[in-house]
This record gives structure tokens, sequence and C-alpha cells, in this order.
């Protein structure tokens, strides 16, 4: 689950990790009287959504002038910004965080995640701030800084010296090492506590008065550790996630919708992947990823008619089943009740394998509905593929 | 010969008294599996199918000298119950349940390194034998005994290659699912090197799937360790970036962990790498030359 940069940023305060002093807002009104109590020389006015690149898209303004930000706010909110990370469509935004300038002295990069290999968290830091990671990392990665902190004992003095000098701070100022070797204690307490999968700052700057401070702030969590958090939870923005993705996660299933025209219902990720895959292997698109599941039931396949056919991209559905613990019959009549409930109006092609699977063949094919069966992977994705046509 | 686990493993299951673990424990039994206890704090005495009950870990091995653990306990509870298993002294720990925190994870793996311990998953199938044990959820029916060693970071998706493997029949020796958590146990290298020694297998299927670079690791292991043929399929190469395909480790991050990659590092290695999962079966027939 990611959170938006305001939210990010109070959880860094809490933790003890230096940010501007700065609110969340929602109105031009808010912004009038949130310039008045911040006073400052310089406000920073940041448009609030899930993607980066918000300030190339005109998503964040900086001015002297405290009455202008209640034009920069009327302008921001309800605007569509479209960046590298949103996709042609944009996102609205709904919300800002307004807070005070600060006189930058030096920009850095910092982050902390797990490294899959070892299983340690690790930092990652480098001296080229508010670049994209990714490019240093692949032209000039010497600039990349990784320590790997024991998961045994944590955080310790000699991991934040390790990072605080392979980046050079004794010559660049001093008077940080202390503050920041601290902050970093307090980002890893942070990343731990809270289950995060991520936490990232960019720019992580020194200040011209030799402070460090948090200038941005990206925070994602693991979303099996969101039980433990009442408060992250209620972090979650439903602006930000596609309609149809809530309704499955409601259903219990797992549903990622993508830009083709065939969709698709699978039991298991792997699988459901293998047959997106496949789909584009015999020439069209997948319309979406959905997995319901080992046991899939009467329900969960209605669930999955509903969010499938509500995509008006959906051209075909292809129902792909390996009925292991789970018998193929049972599942047939799953479809078959599912599909009286919900109307079918595309072409059908079903699946099935294993348990049962030819006892649930012959149940789907004397239902009367208008439906194709099929046995073979392959065979089943070329049909679908041959009854929706192929993508342009 | 197989791997891992044979017909003398003697298994107990932790979590037992629950609907998966009851389930799951009746069906491993009814396989052949030495299922000899099972495990839930507080219901000692009890019996699951005729399997006896303890209140802990230690009592079990201690009863009934169980090596081996298979484990259904609720995510929130599960890191508590693999460290329990690896402190009673049990050498294989099978754990099946998903949604484990991944912080939760590394503070396990960590916990067990450097000890003589084996963790399989989370979040995965677990291991078969073929004809020996079955110590997981995977439906036995499908398997033959053979010549072919699976192993495997997805569910439904190892059983589709089982199936087909059955149904040419090349049949399998042990087939290991290594589950979809970004932070598990054992990994494609720690798995390949017991195939390449297991005299029974013949050839080694690999599945893989976008998130991370064990495919990448298991590449460079297998051009300069592995002399039988290995036959690799990886899923998602329509996945988009940045989104979680059901396994939280299934996600593409950074621009890194696609499957174009991990096929051209498999490709590299001298794996056979099937672009069509109903190819898997045929192409490991024609690795085998029959």
């Amino acid at each position: 689950m990611n959170v938006h940069e305001f939210q990010a940023k109070s959880l860094f305060a809490q933790f003890g990790v230096p940010v501007p002093r700065g609110k969340e807002i929602t109105s031009p009104e808010a912004a009038t009287a949130w310039a008045d109590e911040l006073n400052t020389p310089v406000f920073v006015v940041k448009a609030q959504i899930h993607a980066g690149g918000r300030g190339k898209a005109g998503g964040v303004k900086i001015t002297k002038d405290k009455s202008a930000v209640a034009g920069f706010a009327k302008e921001l909110i309800g605007k569509t910004l479209v960046t590298h990370q949103t996709g042609p469509k944009g996102r609205t935004v709904h919300r800002l965080l307004m807070e005070e300038g600060a006189n930058i002295a030096k920009e850095l990069y910092l982050s902390i995640l797990v490294d899959r290999d070892s299983g340690w968290p690790i930092f990652i830091a480098s001296t080229e701030g508010g670049m994209e990671i990714e490019e240093v990392a692949a032209h000039t990665p010497e600039k990349i800084i990784k320590e790997p902190i024991d998961p045994a004992v944590g955080f310790q003095g000699y991991n934040g010296r390790n990072i605080a000098f392979a980046l050079g701070l004794q010559n660049l100022e001093p008077a940080v090492m202390g503050p920041f070797t601290k902050m970093l204690g307090n980002l890893y307490r942070l990343f731990m506590e809270k289950n995060c999968a991520l936490v990232e700052i960019n720019p992580l700057i020194i200040t011209k008065e030799k402070t460090v401070v948090a200038l941005d702030g990206k925070v994602s969590f693991d979303d099996n550790g969101l039980f433990k958090h009442e408060d992250v939870q209620k972090m979650r923005d439903l602006n930000e996630e596609e309609p149809l993705e809530i309704e499955a996660t409601a259903n219990n299933l797992n549903y990622v919708k993508l830009d083709g025209n065939i969709g698709c219902m699978v039991n298991g990720a792997g699988l459901a992947m293998a047959t997106m895959d496949v789909i584009k292997l015999a020439g069209s698109e997948p319309a979406n990823f959905l997995d319901v599941g080992g046991g899939a039931t009467k329900e969960t396949v209605a669930a999955g008619f509903r969010i499938l056919l509500k995509d008006p991209n959906v051209k075909g559905i292809f129902i792909n089943i390996f009925g292991g613990i789970v018998r193929c019959e049972r599942i047939a009549h799953g479809v078959i009740e599912a599909a009286k409930e919900v109307k079918i109006n595309v072409p059908l092609v079903v699946r099935l394998q294993g348990t049962n699977a030819e006892e649930g063949r012959k149940l789907l094919a004397d239902s009367g509905l208008k439906l194709e069966v099929a046995n073979d992977l392959w065979e089943a994705a070329q049909k679908i593929v041959r009854l929706t046509g192929k993508a342009a | 010969m197989s791997i891992l686990v044979n017909k003398n493993t003697r298994v107990v299951v932790q979590g037992i008294t629950g609907k998966e673990g009851s389930f799951h424990a009746t069906q491993c039994k009814a396989y052949g599996t030495k299922v000899v206890a099972g495990v839930t704090p507080g219901k000692a005495g009890q019996e699951v199918e005729g399997i006896p009950v303890f209140n802990t870990v230690r009592d079990a091995v201690k009863k009934e000298q169980c090596d081996t653990s298979l484990i259904f306990v609720p995510p929130p509870f599960c890191a508590d119950a693999i460290l329990e298993a690896a402190d009673a002294g049990v050498k294989l720990i099978i754990c099946i349940t998903e949604g484990i925190p991944v912080n939760d994870m590394v503070r396990v793996k960590r916990a067990l390194s450097g000890r003589d311990v084996r963790l399989i998953g989370p979040n995965c199938p677990g291991v078969i034998t073929v004809d020996e044990a079955k110590i997981g959820i995977m439906p036995g029916f499908i398997h033959k005994k053979g010549v072919v060693g699976v192993v495997s970071r997805s569910g439904t998706l190892t059983y589709e290659a089982v199936h087909q493997l059955s149904t040419l029949g090349l049949g399998e020796t042990t087939c290991v699912g290594i589950g979809g958590d970004p932070v598990n146990g054992t990994g494609f290298v720690d798995v390949l090197p017991l195939f390449e020694k297991d005299p029974e297998t013949h050839a080694i299927v690999m599945i893989g799937e976008i998130g991370g670079d064990a495919e990448e690791k298991a590449a460079e292991f297998i051009k300069k360790h592995v002399k039988k043929p290995v036959v690799s399929f990886i899923a998602g190469i329509t996945a988009p970036p940045g989104r979680r395909m059901g396994h939280a480790g299934a996600i593409i991050s950074g621009g890194k962990g696609t499957a174009t990659e991990k096929m051209k590092a498999l490709e590299t290695a001298g794996v056979t790498v099937v672009k069509n999962p109903a190819e898997i079966g045929n192409a490991v027939k024609k690795a085998l030359g029959r």
C-alpha cells in the first residue's frame, strides 16, 4: 500500500526524522489560513498523488508571495496531473501539502528496503540527490552506496558512519554527521516497526543552516503487515486506486487491471500470470490479472465475472482452472450457476484440468450455456483469441 | 533416492486442528506420508484422524521423533511457529502459510542462518517425493514416479507442469515449491545442487516468475555446476512494472526483475527456456532425447 507524501512526512516526524513544517490542504481558504500560521519567507505547494514526477508536470508551486497560495491551491485541486508514472490518463489531485521552503546547500538520496537476496534490510544512499535512482545506478553505479543492516541486532553506529563517510559528509558539512546518523537509526526503526516495504527520501537535503531535512518522502507498506497497524490502514486513499481493484479486494480476489481485451479468471497467481502470457503468445492481449485463489467457489467465480464484465474493454473471457484439491465438477457447477446470475454477453472459453476434469467439462458442455470447453491450455488460448479477434 | 523427503520422513503438522491443517494432514497421511504428530497449543490429548495432537513441537519431537514440520499456522503467529519448530530440533520446516509480513520473515531467516535446519516457503505448496511422501497441499494423484525434478515459485503453475510431465510418461522424482514471497527460506540455488546430485533425477524443470533476481542467480549456478538438462518457464512477460501480481514477491521494481531479463540469463546459461507454458513437458522430452 502506498501513501501520500504528507502522510509519509507525518510518520517521519513521529519517528524523529526532520521534515519541513507543513500541513495537508484541501481548499484555497485552508491554504490562506495555513500560510498565515506558517509565516515563512518561501511557501511550497505540492500536489498529493501516488506518483513521482509531479514537479515536471506542474504539480509543485513555489512562491514568496503569501497571497498567491490560495490561487495555486485553486489551480491544483481538481487538476489532472500526467507524469511518467501515472500513465496517459493521469491522476486527479484531491489534496495538497503546503510547507515552508528550505535553503538547500546539498541534495542527497536515501532509501531503505529489504534486499531479497540476503533477506536483510539495506540502506541505499547517494550524493546524487534529486535524480531518479535507477538512472544513477545505470550510469554511475559507483555513486550508489549500500549498507545492509543485520536484523539480529538492528541499526548500529558503524552502519551510520559507513554511510556518512562514504557520502563524504565530513567534507560537505561536518556539523551534520551526528544528526544524520541519528536520523538513519530512526528511519530503520520506522521501517521495521511499521512494516514498510520501502522508505525513500529524495532529496534528503543539507540546509545552509547546517541541518538535515527530508524534503520529499515516499513510503510504501507491506500489505501483509497492515493488520498490525490501524493508523497506517487509515491512510489508505481510495481515490488513488482503480475502482475495479477495490471491488476485487472486497471480494478477496486478486485483480490487476491491464489494457488488453481478453478477461481472464484463473486459480493461483503463477498460473494467472502464465495465462496472460499465453494469451499474448496466441496473438492478443490480456485485460487483467485475476487470481480467484486455490478454492474457487460459485461465489468467487460470480464475483470474478461481475468485475471482468464491468471493464468495457473486455471482449471475451477465458477461465483457466487447474483443479487440485478443488474438484473440477464443483467449479463447473460454480461457473454454470454464476453464468445464470450474471448475464454474459461476450464469448467464453473454459479450460478445466486436474481433479475430475472430464466430469466438469461434460457438465459445462451439457449446461446449454453458450461457451466453449477446452482441456489443453494452448488450445484454449487460441480459441478465445479466435473468438474475440486478434488485437489491433 | 530422492531429495529432501522420503518414505521415512516423520512429519509434525503445526496448526493441525485448523480447517486447512486437519484437511491437508489427512490428505498427506492418505498419500502414505508418515504424519506422526500435530501441534495446537492447548489441545494436547486430542486426535485428528488418528494423529496425536501435542501442545508444543518440543513435546511432539520427544514423543514421536519428528524430523520435519508442515506449518498451517495463520500469518500473525507464523514466525513464532517456524522458530518453535527450529528450536525443537526439527531439520526441515515446510511452511504453507500465505501472508506472513516480510519483516517477520527477515527476522526468521536471520535467526535460522547458520543453524542445521532448512526452511521451505513460506507461501508455497510444499514438497512431494512421488510415491513416498507428500508434505504439502498439492494434489497427489497428478504425480507419477519418474525422472524429472521440479522446483518452482508457484503453486497451480507447478501442477500444470507436473500434469504435462506425467501425461507424457516422463514422471517426477521430487517437486519442491519454494514459494512466492520476497524473503523465503530456500531458493533455486539451494535446490538445484540436490537435484544435480540425485541419481534418479535426469532432468530439471525450473519455474520462475517476475520479481527479484533468484532466476539470475540460478542461471549463474547452472552455468557452473549443473550438467543435467534444465527446462525453464518464467511467468509474467505481460506483467506491468510496479504492480504486485498476486504473490508478494512477483513485482517488477526499479526496472529490475523482468521476465525478459531472466529468460535471457537462463538461455545464456544453456537452459531451454520455453515461452509457452503448455510446452514445458515437450521441451523436457526433447531435452532427454526421448
